[in-house]
């Protein structure tokens, strides 16, 4: 007796919708034993998750906070991936775009509100975009694999950033902290509520819906499609494809780039060490369970602000250390991988040989 | 002066190279494996935690192989026997490496052990310049000699070998002449990453005898870049870990000389060359002669009409 | 004697294609059974059941009369069936020897090249071959590595040998002496089951004839029990033919004129070599040549999709290799590529989507830098009509297709900008004699309107019938020009193995 593995004729709509789910609830299930293990009862834990991130106004408006970061970066990581472009340095993009902003907001010398934060915004976004340009550049040249060099610059943009704050940067008066200076008020985003919800969630649920668009509606959408579909047909059909990569990292880096912009503008309101607790690579899940939707990005970045709020919580109330999130959206990932097998395939049982 | 250069150099570079001869097995197979990272802090883990238990160096290498051997065969199912996304898969292990073993490991910070210690090869540790750095050394150095030469003759002089680089140039050719594709691919990747493991013991076994949550610090990722340099070879693999290694060894020479240069800067620099290397050995590369697998990152699905 | 393989009512189907229904037919040793049918009839499939490959739905393979179930190639081969794949199973980064030591049984794992080496010699001298084993399998010939394969099999000593149309690769001498060995190993008693569609070759070497059309076995036919014209019609059946016509009067007007083009692959080596030639007005060009000798090097250069180390591509009086009129040229030129799945369509896009894939920044599907919808959804819809195009559902991704259906979305797209010029590589390739005959007019009818083509194809009766003339090519060079009305198929033939013809049809 064997089993041999049969491709559906149509995919499996109901696996389809439901995949998504069924990962993430398999994998809580999986994670609670890694939770049994270190000492937490799973059911108290992920109690303490909703409540901590849902149970309140406070609390909604935290999830919210980390899910704006989460928006950006997870639509430019889905941009890149349409096109099979691997970009996994949405991290390091979103510190050169808190490292640009912050350039602006604190030697510029602008001085009307709206002015400084355009500047500061178009600074992050143009930096952070040719950022991963780099990667771009050498992929669309040379095919350099940009998994490798998006990675590698992640590490490289947050020692910039350390370099800039223990050194030129460094506020003078901050008793040799290693922070910038806070920017003064024309350098920051209105909040609401008397919470640190800022008008940067409200610009990335904007930014959904114009990558939606263009996804969807232009002829530039279009030929990302096409070139992620197929990059041989694609060059057949007379389209630049080398370009085409460069722009769609450069304007994958920057999207990313403007979270950097939302978290020192928004939140921060000065450049420091770990501006981002890795939203970069928690973007990567997002994209990947959004299935590189833009409507999609919004929706699982939120639930992945619940999961990065809860999990704060859980550091404090039992002393998990704040990786431990990576692991369980690693569960997530394999899970979901494992579930996209069975919404393009079917499993039967076969007799095997009966004279071998 | 070049001793101690040459002796750092090989510590620090030995490390990275078990991690690229694991990332090199996985890859002749055919599968990327991008939780190199993710798998050298298991083993890193692992391999501290046996050492700590059991008071046995051997027990610790051991377990930081199995435990790797059982983590990347997630990796392994997902890519060879579901046929999912290799480059998403080997992401989701590095997460899941840093995750898991931040969470099990908070028990072993600040713990100690006996790690490594010099074993000098009579004869061959007296050579001048060299021998210092390659003869007087610890035994997961001579372990990691070995496996190079080891790994070599196995692609090139053994049928194991002949069917696993076949498997990775050309399933289909593999799989009519009745070699189970699957089979050796999910072994290719497993073993890979039990070497790749040994890799993160020997931080933590070795470099540093103790456990430190993140330790590898993107030297798995430094071992992917690399296994490109070292086109898919073994040896060139100890070329390319050396090399890293060497620029480790004066990054940390020129912050112990107490430099003007920022340490953030001086820290920069292994991850900026490796990416200089690695677009130089892709350039190289393009111009022929290339040894990339050709069935590099695509699944196989015997039915899958073409 | 009794029949060493028998297949009994099988049937295998894939998603939204029955590629089998109730197929049967057995061999007996010391035979050289015949499958025939055209292209999609089912042939490959079939064979890729018998080697383990494929795992069919429904019915029985009996060997030596044991009913055997095989899930994997290696039953197969320990039954002792192997095959010559048509697309070869072979590792060009590897030598030859490890090529077929990869292939025998019961190597020790550490293995003596020596003993191993000296025993493949053995088999090349018997049969005369000349091959050196330790030669990277890329730098030799197609016909070289197809002895490869037969070889891998003659070692392992297999009792049944399938080979998958192995003259398409072949030069027709080059095809004598495989009949030649094909018949020895006959006279040995192993059975063989021979693939083909070229008649003249299963009238030569057929002991017997099993007929395939659309999935099913039709007949099984004796050796002085048929004719070629039965055979004729016993595969084609009567499937409709749609009517053309040639294009007799030629412009003397020169489309595009190739100069001195040479290419050369990744690997440094020459692809295309000083290939010079003239291409009329509403001329159809023929190009005929053994597989593998700088076709696909020509079509992609002249597309677009490959540079040229040396030479001009002139149309209009302009250089299109490097001039920056390259791309807006490339975009005009009608190209029907050879590997049609791999880069003449987006396969998980819609039939819409793809049939704009050249076009989508015309002002027909455009508003501004938004995509018009609705007039794409239009074209769709017109062209599935005037095409044929069997689709599904609105939205299904073209990678559900059949082939054939592929191919005409290819077409449609191709020929709906009214090119000047059409490369068309093995355009009918892989489709049922109605959707060939329909490509056919397409490209006669286009013809008329001026569109000059360059076809390359491997059926010689295809580029007789349709060419105004045909080009030789032989290890990337031009060898020479025919005239389809005067010349023969041993004079094409011989070109084809590199002997320089005269030119008497060519010299335009």
């Amino acid at each position: 007796m064997k089993l041999i593995t049969e491709r559906r004729e149509i995919s499996s709509a109901l696996f389809r919708f439901s995949a998504p789910i069924i990962s993430i609830g398999v994998a809580l299930f999986v994670a609670g034993f890694l939770l049994l293990a270190s000492g937490v009862n799973p059911l108290d834990a992920y109690r303490e998750i909703l409540i901590e991130s849902l149970g309140s106004v406070y609390g909604l408006s935290e999830t919210l906070v980390k899910t704006t970061p989460l928006i950006f970066a997870g639509l430019g990581v889905s941009l890149a991936f349409r096109m099979q472009i691997w970009n996994i340095g949405a991290e390091g993009q979103i510190y050169i775009g808190a490292m640009a902003a912050s350039g602006v907001a604190l030697f510029s010398g602008i001085e009307n509100h709206w002015l400084m934060l355009l500047t500061m915004f178009l600074a992050a976004f143009t930096c952070a975009g040719l950022w991963a340009g780099v990667a771009g550049f050498l992929r669309a040249r040379w095919q350099v694999n940009e998994v490798i060099v998006t990675l590698l610059m992640n590490y490289i943009a947050i020692l910039l950033v350390d370099y800039l704050i223990y050194g030129p940067w460094k506020d003078p008066k901050g008793f040799n902290f290693p922070l910038t200076a806070q920017f003064s008020d024309t350098a920051r985003l209105a909040q609401y509520f008397d919470t640190r919800l800022h008008s940067g969630f409200f610009l990335a649920v904007f930014a959904a819906l114009v990558l939606y668009l263009f996804m969807e509606r232009t002829i530039w959408g279009y030929e990302i499609k096409v070139i992620g579909s197929n990059p041989k047909a694609a060059r057949y059909a007379g389209m630049k494809t080398g370009q085409a990569i460069f722009l769609v990292l450069f304007l994958s880096g920057a999207i990313a780039g403007i979270a950097g912009f939302c978290e020192v503008a928004g939140l921060q309101h000065r450049l420091q060490h770990g501006i981002s607790p890795g939203y970069g690579y928690t973007a990567i899940i997002v994209a990947w369970l959004a299935k590189r939707s833009a409507i999609g990005v919004l929706i699982v970045s939120f639930l992945m602000g619940v999961l990065l709020v809860g999990g704060d919580s859980l550091q404090l109330l039992w002393q998990l250390p704040v990786a431990f999130v990576y692991a369980f959206q690693g569960l997530i990932l394999f899970f979901l991988l494992a579930s996209d097998f069975f919404i393009q395939y079917r499993i039967k049982l076969v007799r095997g040989t009966s004279n071998a | 002066m070049l001793e101690i250069l040459l002796d750092a150099t090989v510590r620090a570079g030995t490390p990275i190279l078990f991690a690229t001869l694991g990332a090199i097995i996985n890859e002749r197979a055919g599968i990327i494996n991008l939780g190199i990272e993710g798998l050298m802090l298991i083993g890193a883990l692992a391999g501290f935690a046996g050492t700590h238990i059991s008071g046995s160096l051997l027990v610790g290498v051991l377990a930081a192989f199995v435990a790797s051997f059982v983590a990347g065969s997630i990796h392994a199912f997902i890519t060879v026997q579901l046929r999912g996304n290799q480059i998403v898969s080997g992401l989701a292990l590095t997460m899941f490496g840093i995750g898991i073993t931040a969470l099990f490991g908070k028990q072993m910070v600040g713990l100690t052990i006996d790690g490594f210690s010099r074993v000098a090869i009579p004869g061959l540790a007296k050579l001048p310049v060299l021998g210092k750095a390659f003869f007087n050394q610890d035994l997961l150095i001579y372990f990691s000699f070995l496996l190079v030469a080891a790994i070599w003759l196995f692609f090139y002089r053994t049928r194991w070998g002949l069917a696993l680089r076949t498997v990775g140039e050309n399933p289909a050719a593999a799989d009519t002449c009745g070699v189970s594709v699957s089979l050796y691919r999910f072994l290719a990747v497993t073993i890979g990453s039990g070497f790749v493991g040994i890799g993160g013991a020997y931080l933590s076994l070795a470099s540093t005898p103790m456990w430190i949550e993140n330790m590898s610090a993107g030297r798995g990722w430094i071992a992917v870049a690399l296994v490109i340099f070292a086109s898919w070879s073994s040896p060139k693999a100890l070329l390319g870990a050396y090399l890293f290694g060497g620029i480790t060894a004066m990054q940390l020479r020129f912050q112990a000389m107490g430099t003007t240069v920022s340490v953030h800067i001086l820290q920069m620099l292994p991850y900026l060359f490796t990416i200089i290397v690695l677009v130089i050995s892709t350039m190289r590369l393009q111009k022929g002669a290339s040894q990339q697998p050709e069935s590099l990152g695509l699944p196989y699905d015997r039915e899958d009409r073409k | 004697m009794p029949d060493f393989l028998q297949i009994e009512h099988i049937r295998k189907t894939f998603p939204g294609v029955i590629a089998l229904d109730d197929v049967s037919f057995s061999v007996a040793p010391g035979e050289i059974h015949t499958l025939l049918g055209e292209n999609g009839a089912g042939k490959s499939t079939l064979m890729n059941v018998l080697t383990g490959l494929y795992h069919p739905d429904r019915g029985a393979i009996r060997i030596a009369g044991q009913k055997v179930e095989f899930t994997s190639p290696r039953d197969s081969l320990t039954q002792g069936i192997g095959m010559v794949h048509q697309h070869f199973m072979l590792v060009p980064a590897h030598s030859v020897f490890e090529n077929i030591l990869l292939a025998l049984d019961n190597v020790p794992n550490l293995f003596s090249r020596k003993k191993y080496k000296t025993a493949i010699k053995q088999l090349l001298d018997e049969f005369q071959l000349d091959l050196d084993l330790d030669c990277p399998v890329w730098k030799l010939s197609i016909g070289a590595q197809q002895w490869i394969e037969l070889i891998k099999l003659l070692m392992r000593d297999c009792r049944l040998l399938i080979l998958d149309e192995p003259t398409a690769v072949l030069t027709p001498q080059e095809t004598d002496r495989l009949f030649k060995v094909l018949r020895r190993l006959k006279d040995q008693g192993k059975s063989i089951i021979f693939i083909s569609h070229k008649m003249r070759e299963v009238m030569d070497i057929s002991d017997r004839v099993t007929i395939l059309k659309k999935g099913r076995s039709i007949t099984s036919l004796k050796r002085g029990e048929y004719d070629e014209k039965q055979l004729a019609a016993l595969m084609i059946g009567a499937d409709q033919i749609p009517e053309w016509q040639k294009n007799l009067q030629l412009s003397q007007q020169i489309a595009l004129d190739i100069q001195e083009l040479s290419v050369r692959n990744d690997r440094g080596l020459p692809d295309l070599e000083n290939f010079s030639l003239k291409l009329k007005k509403g001329e159809i060009l023929g190009i005929a040549g053994v597989a593998g000798n700088g076709q696909k090097a020509l079509a992609e250069v002249l597309t677009g999709l490959r540079e040229a180390s040396h030479g001009r591509i002139m149309a209009a009086g302009q250089d299109l290799n490097n001039s920056s009129a390259r791309h807006s040229y490339i975009a005009g030129i009608a190209h029907i590529p050879e590997d049609r799945k791999s880069i003449g369509i987006a396969p998980d896009m819609s039939i819409d989507d793809n049939l704009i894939m050249k076009s989508f920044k015309s002002a027909a599907f455009t508003r501004g830098f938004f995509q018009d919808k609705k007039s794409i959804r239009r074209n769709a819809l017109e062209k599935i009509e005037q095409f044929a195009i069997k689709s599904g559902p609105d939205g299904t991704p073209v990678r559900y297709l059949s082939g054939g259906n592929i191919q005409k979305v290819i077409i449609a797209r191709e020929l709906s900008e009214k090119p000047a010029v059409l490369v068309a590589l093995y355009p009918t390739r892989g489709l049922d004699i109605g959707s060939a005959e329909y490509v056919h007019k397409v490209i006669a009818d286009g013809a008329h309107e001026g569109m000059s083509t360059i076809l390359i194809a491997e059926d010689l009766d295809e580029l007789l019938k349709l060419s105004d003339r045909i080009a030789v090519m032989f290890r990337g060079r031009l060898i020479g020009f025919v005239d389809p009305q005067q010349t023969s198929r041993e004079q094409i033939g011989l070109m084809m193995s590199g002997e320089t013809g005269n030119t008497n049809g060519g010299a335009a």
